[in-house]
């Protein structure tokens, strides 16, 4: 079993975290305080290629594998939360979905764009009275002829107002016995007739980033729009939630590793009773917590994403890769506020910020309780994972990185 | 035109130095493409997306300079090549530089051979003014921008950062040029230039492959290297009658200890 | 080891810096120790007047060569010039510059000898002549050393010697010279902007919250705001560290409280969350040092506080410290170095 990291692994972590550090550390905290998304954020990851990294070159990605989306998703979230909330939404929740359930037409007409950053993408499922009970939710789809009219309110997606397609997922058989069977999943473009969004602002974290609510009113999308069948939207929303979550596993590692970093650094420059602070224990004990927990989140997202790239199913261990290191970048993030002291609780340092971002975590892409359910029903034998009709694809660097074919257009 | 850059790979400007028993140790950290390199890489990746031609990335080191070599390839390079001998290994500048001229003579006759400022380690400095002479070739060091290359005529015009301004020069090609950091922004390698590096094989050349039966003997070597010890800093202050006065004393005290 | 020393004098166009006559300096000490004789060496268009000034620092001899192709600084037009003047020499010390270490790179291969640059220390142990450096950055220092070769060639970093006395004097020698082609040719010079970044700066002269406590100074009479006078009193602070920055040819910095406070814009912020900045010399009006700041600052080669409170923490890491109010102290300092630096 090889633990390492390979070689372009490396330099594909170095290149996002050198992205990051230049780019967007120098000024984060200023947006952070604005509430506002620096402008330059997305078309620099899509100029970079950093929101098609891990989508096939022939669908306008890098043909980089799973394992290179968390690295990045680590190294951008060891900046801010913000950036690594890019790429849950646009390539996690929304651009892999399309990889694995889209037609071939629908990944030329949104995967294509998205992956080159030309498109934003952003997932709807969450409602205000829906979160951790989808099934509940009110949205609706009802087929017209050819197309599909939509109506309803998602809220706290991310990217609400600057993303060019919806992953829409609706009620489009109010009457199923089974609430799970009667959903469907859907593209909705922003500049569709009927759609309207805004800002959420006044969030406890995330604030450099942007999230919102997205209103459908009577917009009609064709049938082309729809992914995959009718009844199976709430299987298609689980399984982006497989790949949502393992960003957020990865970029909250990231975030341990940012505590960890900034609570050895002040522990080493700060002294109290004539010593650095790094000398008493009960600070040792802290840090030592820290690297304990960045060790183990690590290897958990890391198994979910070489899971990923041999094409097994992997919906436990990502599960639980992002149950542990988002309580466990809570953990790290409060207590590294604790080892800088009051200067911690002051916007003067990160770590404040850190803990602010640590807490959504917790809440989004699975609540911890519902993984805490989602474990013990896996371990009780009380849940099962049924197959699904399409599975993510396995890593394939020869097809994933061969160019288009220069075949006649379609 | 061909294009070759000279690099060299050093540990990471953060990393923590430190040095026992005449080894010189940075622990843990990485070791990186010399940072002043990454700027000739850029430039010579310009200078051929402006004119056409190739890039050969080159590198005398241990065999671990092979992944500075891959960060040159993966930002765009077209080749790159290893110099690595036992020989070499206390090489000083000079006999570097004559390394470097005869694998230059082995590369398709470039017409620009790009260096960095100087290295993060031993920071002499003079390897490029060394390889100019040898190859008799214009030395363009310190330039901060290249403002014309005109390779029908073979002439060149850069802009060298001077103290004293900046210095338009023109000059023939082939000619040796070492490049500041204000020339450019050095770029991001991109995931293909990541993949296609990783998969890249690296050719190791030793002096034998360079047509030379010996190795030029260093001429400088460097018996002793410590650190400095840390003094405790203890403050002077400055007294005086009048704040003129206390001035007037400052600034005394800043002349006499060779601050300013 | 033999020593016969020659210094080289670095000009650009007959203006020599302090730097040239440091080196004459280090040669006197040399010849000191090692015997032989001592003599200087300038190229250039018109350079006799620099070849008598050598003479008064103490140099045996100070030879000169002319031609108008010496004009600007040519390095291989300078080493097709120099190097048959060398081959008595055991030593050959130049002042560091990329000049110089381009010259002397270039003579390295006219003579097939050994350089060792930006040197702070030289000594003579055993017979052979060390020269420390710095490497890493100055994290560590190395004893380097031309072995079986010679002359050894030299450059000295600015500042680490000091220039003799000028009481000498005598005639100077011309020599002839041949440059020979030149490989480039300078098209013009573009005087510099001015503007020094923060970050390259050798000199950084910064303000922190003191900049606006000056409640004698008043403000027009248009500014009635609290907060606006508060920030007027800052500007005018500001314009004191300006000049003091100026005289020294630095660039001004502050401290967070002070870009919190709306006194000067970010990019000027040294400390953890703005810049961090290794100057040669880094002079703090009215600022307390807290951590954060030090965190940007505390490699600077020297530190100067100037500040009313005498147990503000940046005395611990300062070299020299003022306890003294800024106002009263930037403008006369501004003043005294004026006078000093012949500007």
């Amino acid at each position: 079993m090889d633990f390492g990291l390979t070689e372009e692994h490396e330099m594909v972590r170095k290149m996002v975290r050198d992205f990051a550090q230049k780019e967007v550390k120098p000024t984060i905290k200023d947006w952070d305080i604005r509430q506002e998304m620096d402008p330059k954020v997305l078309p620099r990851m899509g100029e970079l290629g950093i929101l098609g990294i891990c989508i096939p070159v022939r669908y306008g990605g890098q043909g980089m594998d799973y394992i290179s989306l968390g690295l990045a998703c680590e190294e951008l979230e060891a900046v801010d939360t913000t950036l690594r909330v890019v790429m849950s939404v646009h390539m996690g929740l929304n651009s892999m979905a399309l990889l694995q359930w889209g037609t071939e037409d629908q990944k030329q007409r949104f995967l294509a764009p998205q992956a080159k950053g030309e498109k934003i993408a952003a997932f709807g499922l969450t409602e205000p009275g829906a979160g951790s009970d989808v099934a509940s939710m009110n949205s609706t789809a009802k087929r017209d002829g050819d197309e599909y009219v939509i109506n309803g309110e998602k809220m706290w997606i991310s990217l609400a107002t600057k993303a060019d397609h919806f992953l829409w997922v609706a009620v489009t058989d109010p009457e199923a016995q089974d609430p799970h069977e009667g959903m469907t999943a859907f593209v909705v473009e922003a500049e569709r007739d009927g759609v309207t969004s805004g800002d959420i602002h006044d969030k406890m974290g995330v604030r450099a980033g942007s999230t919102g609510w997205v209103n459908c009113q009577s917009v009609r999308v064709p049938v082309e729009n729809r992914l995959g069948e009718e009844g199976e939207g709430f299987r298609i929303a689980m399984s982006c939630l497989d790949n949502g979550r393992y960003t957020v596993a990865a970029g909250a590692t990231g975030l341990i590793r940012a505590s960890l970093e900034a609570s050895v650094t002040y522990a080493n420059e700060r002294t109290t009773f004539g010593r650095p602070i790094s000398r008493h224990q009960l600070v040792q004990q802290k840090i030592a917590r820290m690297v304990k927990d960045y060790e183990a989140a690590r290897l958990l997202y890391l198994r979910a994403g070489w899971m990923k790239n041999q094409g097994q199913r992997n919906t436990r261990e990502t599960s639980l890769a992002k149950w542990y290191a988002t309580d466990a970048s809570f953990e790290a993030a409060s207590e590294a506020v604790q080892v800088h002291g009051a200067y911690g609780y002051s916007a003067e340092y990160d770590v404040e910020r850190y803990l602010r971002n640590s807490k959504g975590a917790v809440i989004y892409e699975g609540t911890s309780e519902i993984h805490t359910l989602i474990q013990a029903g896996y371990a009780l034998e009380m849940r099962k994972d049924a197959g699904l009709r399409c599975e993510l694809p396995a890593y394939d660097p020869e097809a994933w990185q061969s160019e288009p074919e220069t075949a006649a257009a379609h | 035109m061909n294009i070759v850059v000279c690099v060299k790979q050093t540990p990471d400007t953060a990393a923590t130095v430190t040095v026992e028993g005449g080894q010189v140790s940075w622990g843990d950290s990485p070791l990186v493409l010399n940072p002043w390199d990454e700027y000739a890489v850029e430039e010579a990746l310009r200078t051929k997306e402006a004119h056409g031609g190739k890039v050969s990335a080159v590198s005398m080191g241990p065999e671990s300079a092979k992944d500075a070599l891959k960060q040159a390839l993966a930002m765009g390079c077209d080749e790159a090549i290893l110099i690595s001998d036992e020989a070499l290994e206390a090489a000083d500048s000079l006999a570097t530089s004559h390394v470097l001229v005869a694998a230059i003579g082995k590369l398709d006759s470039p017409e620009l051979v790009f260096f960095g400022k100087a290295s993060v380690d031993s920071a002499s400095g003079v390897t490029f003014a060394q390889t100019a002479r040898l190859l008799g070739q214009p030395l363009l060091s310190q330039v901060a921008g290249v403002t014309s290359i005109d390779p029908d005529s073979a002439t060149i015009t850069v802009e060298r950062l001077l103290p004293e301004g900046r210095e338009v020069v023109e000059s023939s090609m082939p000619a040796v040029v070492s490049v500041t950091k204000e020339i450019n922004e050095p770029r991001y390698p991109s995931f293909m230039g990541i993949r296609k590096a990783s998969k890249a094989e690296i050719p190791t050349w030793g002096a034998g492959d360079l047509g030379m039966d010996s190795v030029p003997k260093a001429k400088v070597d460097w018996p002793e290297i410590f650190a400095i010890q840390q003094e405790a800093t203890s403050c002077e202050v400055i007294e005086g009658e009048t704040p003129e006065a206390m001035a007037a004393k400052l600034a005394d005290r800043l002349l006499e200890e060779k601050v300013i | 080891m033999a020593g016969n020393i020659v210094v080289y004098i670095d000009h650009v166009r007959g203006d020599a810096p302090p730097a040239s006559w440091e080196a004459i300096g280090a040669g006197v000490e040399l010849k000191a120790e090692l015997g032989g004789g001592l003599k200087a060496v300038v190229l250039g268009k018109d350079v006799k007047a620099l070849a008598k000034q050598a003479l008064t620092y103490g140099v045996d001899e100070a030879l000169f060569g002319e031609d108008d192709r010496l004009e600007d600084f040519r390095s291989e037009a300078y080493a097709n010039a120099l190097h048959g003047q060398l081959g008595e020499a055991d030593v050959v010390l130049f002042p560091d510059s990329a000049r110089t270490r381009d010259l002397a790179g270039m003579l390295t291969v006219d003579l097939d000898t050994g350089l060792i640059t930006d040197i702070t220390g030289l000594e003579i142990t055993g017979g052979d002549l060390f020269a420390t450096r710095p490497i890493y950055a100055g994290k560590l220092m190395s004893k380097a050393r031309v072995i079986e070769a010679r002359p050894a060639l030299i450059t000295l970093r600015s500042r680490t010697f000091s220039a003799p006395e000028a009481t000498g004097g005598g005639e100077p020698t011309r020599i002839e010279v041949d440059p020979g082609e030149a490989l480039t040719s300078v098209v013009e010079l573009k005087p510099s902007e001015g503007g020094v970044s923060l970050t390259d700066a050798a000199v950084i002269v910064s303000g922190g919250r003191g900049v606006s406590n000056n409640p004698s100074l008043e403000p027009p009479s248009d500014i009635t705001d609290e907060k606006e006078i508060e920030i007027w009193r800052a500007h005018q602070g500001f314009k004191l560290v300006q000049d003091l920055a100026g005289v020294l040819g630095g660039a001004v910095g502050a401290s967070r409280a002070a870009v919190d406070a709306g006194y000067i814009p970010y990019s000027h912020q040294v400390g953890q969350t703005g810049k961090v900045v290794s100057p040669d010399l880094y002079i703090a009006a009215g600022i307390s040092g807290a951590i954060q700041h030090l965190a940007g600052m505390r490699t600077a080669k020297t530190i100067v506080a100037v500040n009313t409170d005498p147990d503000a923490p940046i005395f611990k890491l300062a070299r020299f410290g003022v306890v003294e109010d800024l106002y009263k102290i930037l403008p006369p300092l501004t003043e005294a170095l004026r006078k000093r630096l012949g500007k």
